[in-house]
């Protein structure tokens, strides 16, 4: 891979001058080394795993691995797709594909599928469904999802005479926070020691605050706030996938961000500009907040913070009577310009079987979307010691909702993003998001 | 004949620079100003506009946002780095004449920018942070240095004042240096007060070197970028949202391409004024010494 800088700066002036073309040798044979990317470092091991055992099994194709960071990913993906040297085959989010596929990036898998017979129905549930695009083509298969669950801190709520089984049947509503509020206000403590619901509480001197918070969810609230506003009958979008219009607008969304950003004005939750710094887990970690609201794929690190005790909990019941997930699904996608669409092909579906699935659900990190595999993850986690029933309970009791694939998600993040953070630092009213929502709708027009 | 060839080998020793000046600084300048008349999300092609991104550019809230929040860290950061700056000049000049103290002024310059941002964002944290555990013990209420927006920006500005400030003092050092001492001797001959002496004699002196790091730390200070990019992203709300920030967001993060090389021909055309006012009017080119 090196090159003289003398070749560097040919090579960068000639892709000034021609701005990214295409081209070179197309194999169609299904061998020769291809590239594949993910950002989760917790998984690597498990894929590593999964590379050597393709290859083994098709000596003619091998596969290297290359795990980069979230921050960086998109940025050096892009970068990869005009300097013409992206990895045949990445791990891809839901969030992103839109875009990616409206740019012509995506190798499309209709034709992969319908020749090598892949079963779809192997999947969890909808899973499949997420990763056709709005022209009706397939640019992913699913690899695996995730819910949201709440992460406790059980010395904290044995101290607080809270059970396990409590925490389990917790209910809210956007009106005064039911049986959840109360627990929060219960666990949170102040400086002299005074719970959140006893008089003479001192607001402005939180020892442990009852809710941690991670940042204001921008437009999405993945883990921050719409396990609730679900429960209200909101939806982000007018349909799902592929909704035009939003709906920050609708009182039920506006209220339930009312409630939640008041908890930071009562004391029970750190407030929003507390938390620029380290990260949430960190705090849970050193003991500054009992209750976390979080994904599955953090619980690694939830149950690895030394002498601390962590419980989970399923997302509180809201007004419609049940609780409620956002369904996250991630898949592997192939990018339009590789060298070897064969073995990338190839490797991609190697990815979505059972085969590899089944190895990554032995390492009881994540959950695989083949419906055994899941059962085998949960399996592989509860020999470490955890329970993970409260993020596998949503999907088998249907309770999940799917995160909102809408095109041109960039622009919204960017309009949402600062409107939520002013809404939940208290510097806006929560009315003001109706306002950013008419500037998010107009990107559709 | 003599001539052609001193041109030839002149030439020869200039090419390296030259090629990188082309290759890294005008070509891609050039095709930035050319994109920031296009829309362009780098994959595909750039399609001509016109001036509708510049059009767009002024009637957005975010850019004057950005200008005032750039300006505002601009202001902090070059008023503090430079008379801190000249301070520790003076002292290594007249009082810490040892290597090592001078050395170890210099250490925080030598410690990468992204390395030097990230120790603060943690020693500054809010909940576990060890200057905020400080303040606590001493009773004083807890400050959200990074979150809140008041302190955000003036946060970030004392971060690199105090990554910068040894640096800048070495080269105003050096200008100090160069001041004749006889200069000196008549000025005390003639009995004139240490503070006399400084603002008569030291200041006029050192007036080219202070406008060249001035122009220097000026043009630095606008495009500050790293530090908000590992610490508060832009945030909170808008507060840090600097102009560099808002470029990159714009083209990495929206693939807005054309847009975000709108905003940095007016970043250009304001940097190069700034250097040009500051050069003409503080006379950076002449010395009083003649």
């Amino acid at each position: 891979m090196k090159k003289s800088l003398g070749a560097v700066a040919a090579a960068a002036a000639i892709a000034i001058s021609l701005s990214a073309c295409g081209g070179g040798s197309t194999s169609t044979e299904a061998k020769g080394e291809i590239n594949y990317w993910l950002w989760d470092a917790n998984q690597l091991p498990a894929y590593q795993q999964c590379a050597d055992d393709f290859t083994k099994a098709n000596p003619d194709i091998k596969v290297k691995v290359t795990q980069r960071g979230w921050g960086d990913y998109w940025t050096t993906l892009t970068n990869g797709f005009v300097a013409g040297n992206a990895p045949d085959v990445f791990a891809d989010h839901l969030s992103k594909y839109p875009e990616l596929a409206a740019k012509k990036q995506l190798l499309t898998l209709d034709d992969a599928v319908a020749k090598d017979h892949v079963d779809l129905s192997i999947y969890n549930k909808g899973l499949a469904d997420l990763w056709v695009g709005q022209d009706g083509k397939r640019y992913g298969l699913p690899k695996d999802w995730d819910t949201v669950g709440l992460f406790y801190n059980k010395a904290m709520t044995d101290a607080a005479g809270i059970t396990p089984e409590q925490m389990a049947k917790l209910d809210w509503n956007p009106q005064d926070g039911g049986s959840y509020e109360k627990a929060i206000a219960h666990l949170t403590v102040d400086k002299n020691g005074k719970r959140g619901d006893e008089a003479g509480f001192d607001k402005n001197n939180v020892a442990v605050y009852g809710l941690g918070l991670e940042s204001s969810g921008s437009g999405q609230g993945q883990t921050q706030w719409s396990f609730l506003t679900a429960t209200t009958g909101w939806t982000h979008t007018d349909k799902n996938p592929w909704g035009t219009k939003f709906n920050y607008d609708d009182p039920r969304f506006q209220d339930t961000i009312n409630w939640w950003a008041g908890l930071a004005d009562k004391g029970y939750m750190p407030k929003l500009e507390t938390t620029v710094g380290a990260s949430m887990q960190d705090n849970f970690g050193a003991g500054k907040a009992a209750i976390n609201t979080a994904g599955d794929w953090t619980i690694g690190q939830y149950t690895s913070y030394k002498g601390i005790e962590t419980g989970i909990a399923p997302t509180p019941t809201g007004p419609n009577g049940k609780r409620a997930s956002m369904f996250n699904g991630l898949a592997d996608s192939i990018w339009a310009g590789t060298k070897n669409p064969a073995a990338s092909v190839k490797w991609v579906e190697y990815l979505a079987s059972s085969a590899c699935q089944d190895v990554v659900a032995a390492k009881g990190v994540v959950f695989p979307a083949i419906k055994s595999s899941t059962d085998k993850a949960a399996a592989a986690f509860k020999a470490k010691g955890v329970d993970v029933t409260p993020f596998t309970q949503q999907v088998e009791d249907g309770t999940t909702f799917l995160f909102p694939i809408a095109d041109k998600a960039a622009k919204v993040d960017g309009i949402m993003n600062p409107a939520m953070d002013a809404v939940v630092s208290g510097k806006a009213p929560a009315s003001s998001l109706t306002q950013a929502n008419e500037k998010v709708n107009a990107l559709f027009k | 004949m003599a001539k052609l060839r001193d041109f030839r080998i002149a030439l020869l020793f200039i090419l390296p620079a030259l090629i990188g000046l082309v290759v890294f600084s005008l070509v891609p300048t050039i095709r930035g100003i050319y994109l920031s008349f296009t829309e362009y999300s780098i994959l595909g092609e750039p399609t001509w506009i016109g001036l509708d991104n510049y059009t767009a550019v002024f009637k957005d809230d975010l850019f004057w946002n950005a200008m005032a929040v750039t300006l505002q860290y601009v202001a902090i950061n070059i008023v503090f780095q430079t008379v801190i700056a000249l301070g520790l000049a003076l002292l290594m000049h007249r009082v810490a004449k040892s290597t090592f103290i001078r050395g170890a002024l210099l250490l925080p310059f030598l410690v990468a920018n992204v390395i030097v941002a990230l120790l603060w964002f943690w020693m500054l944290d809010y909940q576990i942070g060890i200057v905020n555990e400080f303040i606590s013990w001493l009773g004083l209420p807890r400050v959200a240095f990074f979150g809140s927006e008041q302190w955000a920006i003036p946060t970030i500005a004392f971060v690199n004042v105090w990554r910068h400030m040894g640096y800048t003092a070495l080269l105003i050092f050096a200008g100090l240096q160069a001041i004749p001492r006889h200069v000196y001797e008549v000025a005390s001959l003639d009995g004139a007060s240490p503070t006399r002496t400084f603002w008569s004699i030291t200041m006029p002196l050192l007036r080219p070197v202070l406008v060249l790091v001035l122009v220097v730390t000026v043009i630095g200070s606008f495009q500050v970028f790293d530090t908000v990019a590992v610490t508060t992203q832009g945030g909170p709300v808008n507060a840090t949202r600097v102009i560099q920030m808002y470029i990159y967001q714009k083209a990495f993060g929206e693939s807005d391409f054309g847009y975000a090389s709108a905003l940095s021909v007016i970043l250009f055309v304001i940097l190069a004024l700034v250097a040009f006012v500051q050069m003409k009017f503080l006379k950076g080119n002449e010395s009083d010494l003649d």
